[in-house]
This record gives structure tokens, sequence and C-alpha cells, in this order.
């Protein structure tokens, strides 16, 4: 479709409204008659035999209606399943009940429920629930985890060693003949997604009706449903789940988890309706965390700078169960990226998929890719300071050219578009490249420490094509629904599968819609997240919703038209053939003055009078719309920062990001994505680390308090600007946009803080990079590698502990 | 059961009466009880400001002040900010600001930080990038990365100066 009026064009949001005065309904506003309250008494040992539960003193308390326990729900709530079974490794997948039975396996683990006439009652009932714990061993580290002696969490994964997946041919012959290579070990922090909104359920059960309604921050109701299906024991088409209004998710409400099928069985078995809102404190323990690698990452190069052989030996901590979508994220969406923006014939990966007394770690945003985009970008700055290149001409030189998409990498898959080098030149023009280098040289005459960083990252979204999702074990399809319906009155609503959650969707579909049919986009609605008003849907993770969703959407209404202009042919007695539509009229080529417009047509569909022989009434069509393939967005993102060498101190002076997500729907939108996911990504690499206690497996950032979310304050207002590169992929050419912040900003920030360190001879520095990290690296000079062994900062944390108690 | 206590403030202009425990936070006396459930509840610790409410005129997080402590006070939410301004439309300037600008995705952090706003607008009416950033230290925002968020008070503060 050609340009039109408001495909590309900056509409304020049609989500807002509601948003901005208080009139929108999340989950824990929601309200119901006789509704009773949850509350899951949680293990406050990250590894513990349960020797006895003793409800009596919670089940007597004032206001409390019911207390369960494991062996409760035994037989009657089935275990959480995993819904990502990938092949290629030999994945163990343990046994994961609602409630710990007779083990605890990380701090909040849960071990009772409390349902209770009101919140307070329920809480208060909590704190008498009686568990003796026969302590065990912990385990937090991945890497110790597998090692011979090391504490182990489930009889059935020796080693605690879900899996071990392996890509490409590990080829120690090429390493060991290349003209340069250069290893490091990468440590990619555990982080806490930390949606403004917690989770939560409301449960209700019809009983005449036999049917259930669960209204759940889920980004993926039909997910939810079918896997709770399952779990519950409650037919798919007797389960209905309603995604309200969601408070941010960024993967974390994805998956399916205890607390929510707890809520489902409660509801059920005391037929009232009963509400869990999870705490944030709770939130820290029983919602995923994400990343948390150990990377050992060889690369190989020519001495003049072209990349030969890149591969990685990847410890990925899970956690203490595996969760929905968790093995696929250090895999399918890690490995996978190992060739980033560059030609590199030779790569392999080598993961494993540990289980240990943690927080179960699954998908957050971003999910694999950027710890494989920092692995890729921080390997690549070492290879270039190892030949004394600049960052900027050895990517340059490692580029896929604009020329050679689609472009089948030594991973297996294929890039639909790209054009990296405009990408990298605008990135540099924006910062001055050439003149920031002079002034840093300046600079350091004076002791001061200024540092740019480059980061040049190629990504995969716009998941995906069902047929990939079946090979590489997803137990699902990534197809997307859309329905388009043409009122009467030609007012329309847009039914998708996909389900946004501060994406604004809303906006931007009905942009699509009403440009196809040529209408004031007030006359369309986007209606969404309920799994009984959409016939099925596969949600919004991945940045998939407007390549896939948007594509349904588009499709579902070009159908539409056809149906349309078939019936106007008819109204105008012409050939379809010569029936144009344009600007909300169909008329016959060259006769515009006789017109029938969208909203005759669409009266005259449901009055059906006269509609031709072959045409059925009404106006509405699906589309069930396939990907042949992902999406590949790709940028250059750079950082320009100062370090203070007697503090350590890291000031972000500024950061660029110039991103490609093929063609855009709606600037104000896609900038606003751009900006929060970079400031993510920033978060990530100077300020957020969720640190657990090496031995007794307790969570210390386990609050607001002591895990570091960036304020206003802490981040710089973000330059942003783009290419527009449009995928070949689906209708709309687009490509998606909701992750490449996180994936990219933390190897250029961190690449920026190695450049203004490199006059003290610091080659790496882990993330984050807090001013004592910092300042420690600057203290040691070129002893240090930057690698944490021993984390020191979680040692600073155990003894700042020891000092508080 | 547990003993009561009433409750009676003026909450957007109305007086509103509820019986509540004396241990009843100020945030769930207003979601809870009164079902003005635009003040959001995002932590537990004080640190994410979206309960932030305006109270006798000056903002506090809703969740450190116990209804008991409410008794009397005249309380503004995001139901009732537009009231305080109106403009076309019906909305408060910060409110259009916010929707202009962008300055919100997912709007869970939304009421609160439009009433942080309100006040940074009270004590600078033509505030500085550094003086809204200071000024909304209480406030988290995890996803416009507070860039629009800047944005949509500069545009709030232009519209109420014009």
């Amino acid at each position: 479709m050609a340009v039109s009026r408001l495909f590309g064009a900056s509409v304020r949001r049609r989500e807002d409204p509601r948003l901005i005065t208080g009139q929108a309904t999340y989950c824990d506003d929601i309200q119901l008659a006789n509704m009773a309250y949850a509350v899951i008494v949680r293990s406050p040992h990250a590894h513990a035999r349960i020797t006895s539960i003793d409800t009596s003193a919670a089940a007597a308390h004032p206001g409390v209606i019911a207390v369960y326990t494991g062996s409760d729900l035994e037989g009657r709530v089935a275990s959480i399943p995993c819904a990502w079974l990938i092949p290629d490794s030999d994945l163990v997948v343990p046994d994961h009940p609602p409630l710990a039975i007779d083990r605890v396996r990380y701090v909040g683990d849960g071990v009772a429920a409390i349902i209770a006439e009101d919140r307070g009652a329920a809480a208060d009932a909590a704190d008498l629930v009686e568990v003796e714990y026969e302590e065990l061993p912990a385990i937090v580290d991945q890497e110790k985890a597998t090692a011979e002696g090391a504490p182990q969490l489930h009889d059935d994964v020796p080693a605690n060693t879900a899996f071990r997946w392996r890509m490409g041919e590990w080829d120690d012959e090429a390493f060991e003949n290349a003209e340069v290579t250069v290893s490091h070990r990468f440590h990619n922090q555990r982080l806490i997604p930390n949606s403004m909104e917690a989770r939560g359920a409301v449960a209700q059960w019809d009983a005449g009706a036999e049917e259930m309604t669960i209204w759940l921050t889920s980004q993926n109701p039909h997910i939810h449903r079918v896997l709770m299906s399952g779990v519950l024991g409650i037919p798919e088409h007797k389960l209905r789940i309603v995604a309200p209004e969601i408070g941010g998710g960024f993967g974390s409400k994805i998956h399916h988890y205890p607390d929510e099928a707890i809520v489902g069985f409660a509801a059920k078995e005391l037929n009232r309706p009963v509400k869990w809102s999870e705490t944030r404190s709770e939130n820290y323990l029983a919602t995923i965390h994400g990343r948390d690698h150990i990377q050992d990452v060889d690369i190989a190069a020519t001495k003049d700078g072209m990349i030969t052989g890149l591969r990685a030996k990847v410890w990925a901590n899970l956690g203490a169960y595996l969760s929905t979508a968790a093995p696929g994220v250090p895999t399918i969406l890690h490995g996978l990226m190992y060739s980033g923006a560059y030609k590199i014939p030779n790569i392999s990966a080598d993961v494993l998929g540990v289980l240990t007394n943690t927080t179960p770690v699954d998908a957050y945003r971003g999910a694999g890719r950027p710890e494989a985009t920092f692995l890729v970008e921080r390997i690549v700055d070492l290879l270039a300071a190892e030949l004394e290149m600049d960052p900027a001409a050895i990517r340059r030189k490692n580029f896929i050219g604009a020329d050679e998409f689609p472009y089948t990498v030594a991973t297996g898959i294929t890039y639909d578009s790209g054009d990296y080098d405009t990408a990298l030149d605008m990135a540099l023009e924006m910062v001055d490249y050439d003149g920031f280098r002079q002034e840093q040289a300046a600079a350091r005459e004076q002791g001061r420490y200024l540092g740019i960083g480059l980061t040049s990252y190629s990504e995969i979204c716009g998941l995906g094509p069902s047929e990939v999702a079946g090979a590489v074990g997803f137990q699902g399809g990534l197809w997307e629904s859309a329905t388009v319906r043409v009122h009467p009155t030609a007012k329309v609503s847009a039914f998708t599968g996909g389900n946004p959650h501060g994406q604004g969707e809303e906006t931007t579909f009905a942009q699509i819609v009403a440009d196809e049919f040529g209408i004031p986009i007030e006359d369309v609605e986007v209606v969404y997240g309920d799994t009984s008003k959409i016939a099925m849907g596969w949600g919004t993770y991945g940045s998939r919703t407007t390549a896939v969703g948007g594509t349904a959407i588009a499709l579902a209404a070009r159908k539409v038209t056809e149906k349309a202009r078939r019936i106007a042919a008819h109204l105008l007695e012409a050939d379809p053939d010569d029936v144009e539509f344009m600007d909300g009229k169909f008329f016959v080529r060259g006769a515009p003055e006789s017109a029938q417009t969208f909203g005759d047509v669409a009266l005259q569909a449901y009055l059906a009078w006269n509609l031709p022989d072959d045409i059925e009434p009404a106006l509405e069509e699906n589309s069930f719309y396939d990907p042949s393939n992902f999406t590949y967005p790709f940028g250059t993102h750079i950082a320009v920062v100062e370090v203070d060498g007697d503090t350590g101190q890291v000031e972000l002076q500024r950061y660029i990001a110039v991103d490609d997500c093929g063609n855009v729907i709606n600037p104000m939108i896609v900038d606003g994505q751009v900006h929060g996911g970079v400031v993510q990504g920033i978060a990530q690499a100077l300020y957020e680390q969720a640190v657990y206690d090496p031995e007794t497996g307790q969570l210390l950032t386990g609050s607001l308090m002591d895990y570091a979310v960036p304020k206003a304050g802490m981040v710089p207002s973000i330059e942003t600007d783009r290419t527009t590169t449009p995928s070949p992929v689906n209708a709309i050419g687009v490509k998606g946009v909701g992750e490449t912040g996180t994936i990219a900003a933390g190897s250029a920030v961190i690449n920026a803080v190695v450049d203004a360190l490199a006059p003290f001879g610091v080659r790496h520095i882990d993330m984050p990079a807090t001013p004592e990290k910092v300042w420690r690296l600057i203290a040691e000079g070129s002893q240090s590698n930057g690698s944490e062994g021993e984390s020191e900062s979680t040692g600073v944390w155990r003894s700042l502990l020891n000092r508080l108690r | 059961m547990v003993s009561t206590q009433e409750v009676s403030a003026t909450i957007n202009g109305t007086t509103r009466t509820a019986e509540v425990e004396p241990r009843t936070l100020l945030v769930h006396y207003l979601r809870d009880a009164l079902g003005l459930t635009g003040t959001h509840i995002g932590c537990d610790t004080s640190q994410c400001g979206a309960c932030v409410v305006l109270l006798n005129g000056k903002t506090v997080k809703s969740c450190t002040v116990f209804a008991v402590q409410a008794e009397g006070a005249e309380i503004t939410t995001i139901e009732g900010l537009a009231a305080m301004a109106p403009q076309d439309g019906g909305l408060h300037p910060l409110q259009e600001g916010f929707w202009e600008q962008h300055g919100l995705q997912c709007g869970f952090c939304t009421p609160g930080m439009i009433i942080s706003a309100y006040e940074i607008l009270q004590r600078h009416p033509d505030p500085s990038e550094e003086e809204i950033r200071e000024g909304l230290e209480g406030n988290l925002c995890r996803c416009t990365g507070y860039h629009n968020i800047v944005k949509a008070v500069q545009h709030a503060a232009s519209q109420s100066a014009g």
C-alpha cells in the first residue's frame, strides 16, 4: 500500500484517555461480589525438606475460609508445565508442583495458600502457618552447580543440568590455526523485570454453566488458557482468560505461574470469586528473573581484522524449575544470533541449562538476544583492541553488505533485509565521532577519562514462522489471528490475538485499519485480551505483535475490501476489476462522480437486499497469518561516558540510538519503545543486579530498596533517529522495535566505560559498572581482566548484611 | 472481628466516609473502601510512587499514611485532577501533556507521576529538565525511560503559562 494518511503519522494514543484519568481497570482494580482473597505462604529457605506443615492455627483465624497445602492439591491441580522443549539436547523437565510437597527449592517457593474474607485476614493467617523445615545445602552459582558434589535440586536432573544444547561444529583446529584469537569470560548478570504492576489473578467459577473466568496479568491470554486448561482440568471451551489493563510485562507475564493456578482451583473449590495480588517483595521472589549467563567466548580473526570464527560455552542459570519458555531463551533466542551484524563463517555454541536454588529465569525483554549481542559486541571490541583497530572500522569491515540480503548466516537463519553501514554512519555523524576522539585525547591530557562505545546489532524478532516454532520445540504456533468486522453503520471492530500492554497497538492497529478503509480512526475499535472475544492468539512478546498481528489485521482488512469491492461493483453494475477504491469510495475507473461509499457498501452488505449471487451477507473477514520468516531489526547505538578516576562514578553523557525497524506506523510510539528499552539496557550496564547470598541462597536485592531500578535523574534523554529498510517478509514491511534498546544498550555503555578506562589498561568490566567495581579496576589497572570470579559485589553485600545483623 | 473506625475526608471535592481498620493505609482506603482505583500500588516499601496523591495540597505516597490520619483532610487523586484546572476536553494540562508527548506506555505509574508533576509545577512553573528529573525521584517508571515524561511536564508548563 502506498504511503497514506495515518500509516507513518504520530497519532496520539487512543488508550491514553482512560490511563491519564484513572479510569483504566487493572487486575487488582476488579471487585466482584462475595470475593475472597488469597495469600501464598512462601518458603524462607532456598533449599529444605518440609518435615511438617501445621495449618490449624491459620485455618482457625477469623475470616479464613480455606488453607491449602501441596498435598491438598495433589491429583487435583497438575504440575506446572514447561512449554519450550528444545531439540538437539537431552532436556529433562523436572516436576514442578503448584505448591511444594516435601521439598522447597528456592526462597519464594509456595508451600501453602490462604483464602480469606479480606486481604488483611489472609495476610495475618499466612503468618500462622507453621512449617518445619530441615535445611539442605543450597547452590546459586550455575557453574558450581554442575560440579561434582554440588547440592542436587532434582533427583532426575543429574549435575543439575536440565540440558546441554550444542550448535555448529566446535572446531578447535580452526581457532588454533587462526592468525589472531581473543578469549574472554563475561558474566551477564541476573536481572529482575520490575513491571510497575506486579502480577495478579481474579478467578470466578460459574457453577451453573460450569465455566471459569480468570482475569489475569497476562501477555498472552490464549497461551494461558491452553496451559491452565491442562493444569486445572477445565476444558478449554469452558475456561475464559481475560487480560485486563496490564501494567507492563517485559516478558514476566508470558509465563504460567503456580499462584495463578491456585487461585483458579480455590475459586472452583469454594464457588466464590478469589483474588490474588502479588506484592512487590513477593514479585522479586515469585516472578521470573532474566539473563544470568556465564559465557566463555572465543573469537578468531585474520591480522587485518576479518572475523573467521566465534564460539561460546555458556552456563545459563535457569533457577529452581523450568519456567514456561526457559529452555528456549539461552539457546534458540541466543545462540542463533551469534553472527550479529557480521559475516562469520564458523560459529558454534555449547550451552548448559543449569538448575539452581534461585527464582526461575525466563524471558525478560530481549530474552537471549541481549546476552548474545553483549557477547558479540564486547568480544569484537576486545578483538579491535588486540589488533589496535578502530571499533567502527572493524565493524564496518565485517558487516553483511546492504546488497547481500537476504543473507543466511552460519547459524542457519536468514536475515530478511538490512543496511548496517548507513545506520552506523548516521550514528557516528550524530555523535561527531572524529570530533569526540580529539576531545577524548585532550581530556586524557587533563586527567579526565571520556569513553565512547558502539554497538552495531542485528536481532531476531517478529516471532515467527510456526513451522520453525515446531522445529525448535516451542509448544505452540507463532502465527497470529485477526478479525475485521465492519458493522452496518461502517464502524469497525478489529480483533487481534496480540495482547498489547503499553506498546500502543490499540492505536497503531487502528491506524492500519482506518487507512485500509479510508475512514476516520475514530470509527475503528481494536479489541484484544479476552479469549471469549478473540478466536485464538499467541500474544505479545518477542517484538512480534506488529510484524505478525499487525500484518494479520492488514490482510483481514484487505479481504474485507475485496468483498466490498464486489458488492460495490454489483451496485454500480460494473465488473469488479473495473472498480477502484480510494479515500473510502468505490467507483468505476474514470467515473469517480458516481461512487458507493464504504458506508453505503457496509449497509448493503448487512441489508442483503441486493447482493451478487455468490456473495454472502455481512462484512467481516479473518486472517490467520503465519509469517514466512522472522524479521531482523538492526542499528547502531553509541554511548558517551565520563568516568571519575577518583570515585569510579560513570556519568552517561550521551546516548544515541539509530534503529531500523522497517516501516514505521507511528514514529512517536516507536521512539517511546526505544527510549524505554534503552533505559532498561542502561540499567543493566550501570545499576541493576539481582544478588543471592552464595551460601544461604537468600535474595539480597529483595526489594526496590536494594535493587536499583533507575530513577529519572539516573539516566539522560535519549537521542534517536532511524533508517528505514522495509522487511520483505510481511505485507506492511514492519520488523519490530520492542526489544532493540535492551539488546543494544548494555554493550554500548560497557564498551564506552572500557574505552574510558583504556589508559589504566582495563580490558573489560562486567555489568553493572558500579562505582565500586570501576574504582577497583582503576586501582588494579592492567592486573585485572575485569571479570568477576567469586563476585566481589556479592562479598560486599555479605559484609554489609553481616554488619546489619 | 477486628475493630473499625469511621474515616471522613473530602475526596476530589466530595465528602466521603467509610469504616476501616485502624491499620488501613490511605491507599487501601481510597482503592478498596471508596473504589477510587486510579491510585495504584506498585510496591510495598514506598519506593515506586504509583500511589502519590495530594493531601491538603501536598503530595504524599498514600501507602505511607494511615487512613485515620486523613480524617477531615482534602485529598485529590488522579480522578479529580482535571477539575482543578479544566481545559477543553476536560483534562488538566498535565494530563494533556502526558497524552500529547507520549509520556506513558502501560499507564500504571502515570497517576502518581502526574500528581508528583503537579507539585513540581507548583514549585517551578517553568521547570528545567534537571528540576523535573529531580522532582520525580520518588516515582518509578519502567516503560518510558522518563524521556517523554520530561517532555510531558514541560508541555504542561508551557500550556499553563500560555
